[in-house]
């Protein structure tokens, strides 16, 4: 360090030293390292336990230092439901991908959500299958490309994008839902701040919390990071508006 | 006057994605095009080392915690 100055932000050392596999400009990586953030802050790294996707956030186990499970595609809510019942003071988080939460596994999300499960969703809704090489998913916006959708996502055959924010926040069980993005500081402080408060409405036992991450998959999308960071702005706000869907504070 | 703040950004840690760079609101930042990291990755460093006001947006918005800021001790 230089003479005179003090360190005011390290990566936090809940994530660990290995190099993350995402590819550059990558949200999955921006959302672990936010997640991590707020396990320190807490200081609940021993309390926490998080369940991982199939998807490419597959090997968040290997960046994130607390317990996690890996979950079968689509099965995060259903691992995550027993492991909160089975310790309810642990803090448990599902971290899924659109097509983990919003295809394979709409069932048990849907049903967590209604039973009010005491644990939060970490939803990265990037609008495809990244892993698997840029498929439609059911977040995918009309008229958007894709290797399964050449022509651009057609409404009439395949349905309107889903929206989960707006679904899961009609369930009384639900406490808490807001929709984030990390694509300028002040949106990924926001979006740290909001899993805060998902964590710390957890740990008041208020109910099923969800917060859905606005992502970007350069590579799926075959543009730079900042040309995702565009169409976030021009494609995905406009039909997928940030902010708090449901709020216990307003109860 | 010395700047405010500087940032240290671990180059085999930076992935190239430029999203600092855009970032930062006093220009500070760019990416080493003559150079890669051992992953063959243009990596950001500071170009501009007397205006950084130690906002730390690069490090926030870098996705692989690759930036640790310092401020200036008042
Ligand atoms: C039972 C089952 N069906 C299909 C697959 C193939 N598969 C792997 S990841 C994936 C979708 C991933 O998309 P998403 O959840 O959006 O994650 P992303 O990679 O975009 O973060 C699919 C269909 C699988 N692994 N297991
Ligand atoms: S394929 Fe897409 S979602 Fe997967 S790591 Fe790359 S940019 Fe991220
Ligand atoms: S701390 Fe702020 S001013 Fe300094 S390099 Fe980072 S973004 Fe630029
Ligand atoms: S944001 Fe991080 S990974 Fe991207 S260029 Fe800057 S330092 Fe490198
Ligand atoms: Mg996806």
């Amino acid at each position: 360090m230089k003479e005179g100055y003090k360190l005011i932000y390290q990566k936090p050392k809940t994530l660990r030293k290995k190099r993350m596999h995402y590819c550059p400009g990558c949200f999955h990586a921006t959302t672990h390292k936010l997640t991590m953030e707020v396990v320190e802050e807490l200081g609940i790294q021993e309390k926490t336990i998080g369940v991982c996707p199939v998807g490419c956030s597959v090997f968040a186990y290997d960046y994130m230092d607390v317990d996690m499970q890996e979950a079968a595609h689509g099965r995060a809510a259903a691992v995550a439901t027993g492991i909160k019942r089975m310790h309810p003071d642990k803090i448990v988080f599902s971290y899924q991908g659109d097509g983990d939460l919003a295809a394979i596994g709409t069932a048990e999300t849907i049903h967590a959500c209604n039973r009010g499960e005491n644990f939060t969703f970490i939803f990265i809704n990037n609008g495809i299958y990244g892993m698997t090489g840029g498929q439609m998913a059911p977040t995918t916006l009309e008229g958007q490309k894709t290797t399964t959708s050449p022509y651009g996502r057609d409404p009439k055959k395949v349905g309107l994008p889903l929206k989960m924010c707006e679904i899961v926040s009609q369930f009384d069980a639900v406490a808490y839902v807001e929709r984030v993005s990390c694509n300028t500081p002040a949106n990924a402080r926001k979006a740290k701040r909001a899993i805060k408060k998902a964590f710390e409405y957890q740990i008041q036992g208020l109910g099923t919390t969800f917060i859905e991450v606005a992502s970007n998959c350069p590579s799926g999308w075959k543009c730079t990071p900042e040309e995702s960071l565009e169409w976030l702005k021009e494609k995905v706000f406009p039909y997928y508006p940030l902010g708090i869907f449901k709020n216990p504070e307003e109860k | 006057m010395p700047a405010k703040g500087y940032v240290e950004i671990f180059v085999e840690g930076c992935k190239g994605c430029n999203l600092c760079v855009i970032n930062c609101p006093t220009d500070c930042l760019a990416l080493k095009t003559s150079e890669t990291n051992s992953y063959g990755l243009h990596y950001a460093y500071m170009r501009d080392e007397d205006n950084c006001i130690a906002c730390q947006n690069c490090a926030v918005i870098c996705p692989d915690a690759a930036i640790t800021v310092y401020k200036k001790a008042s």
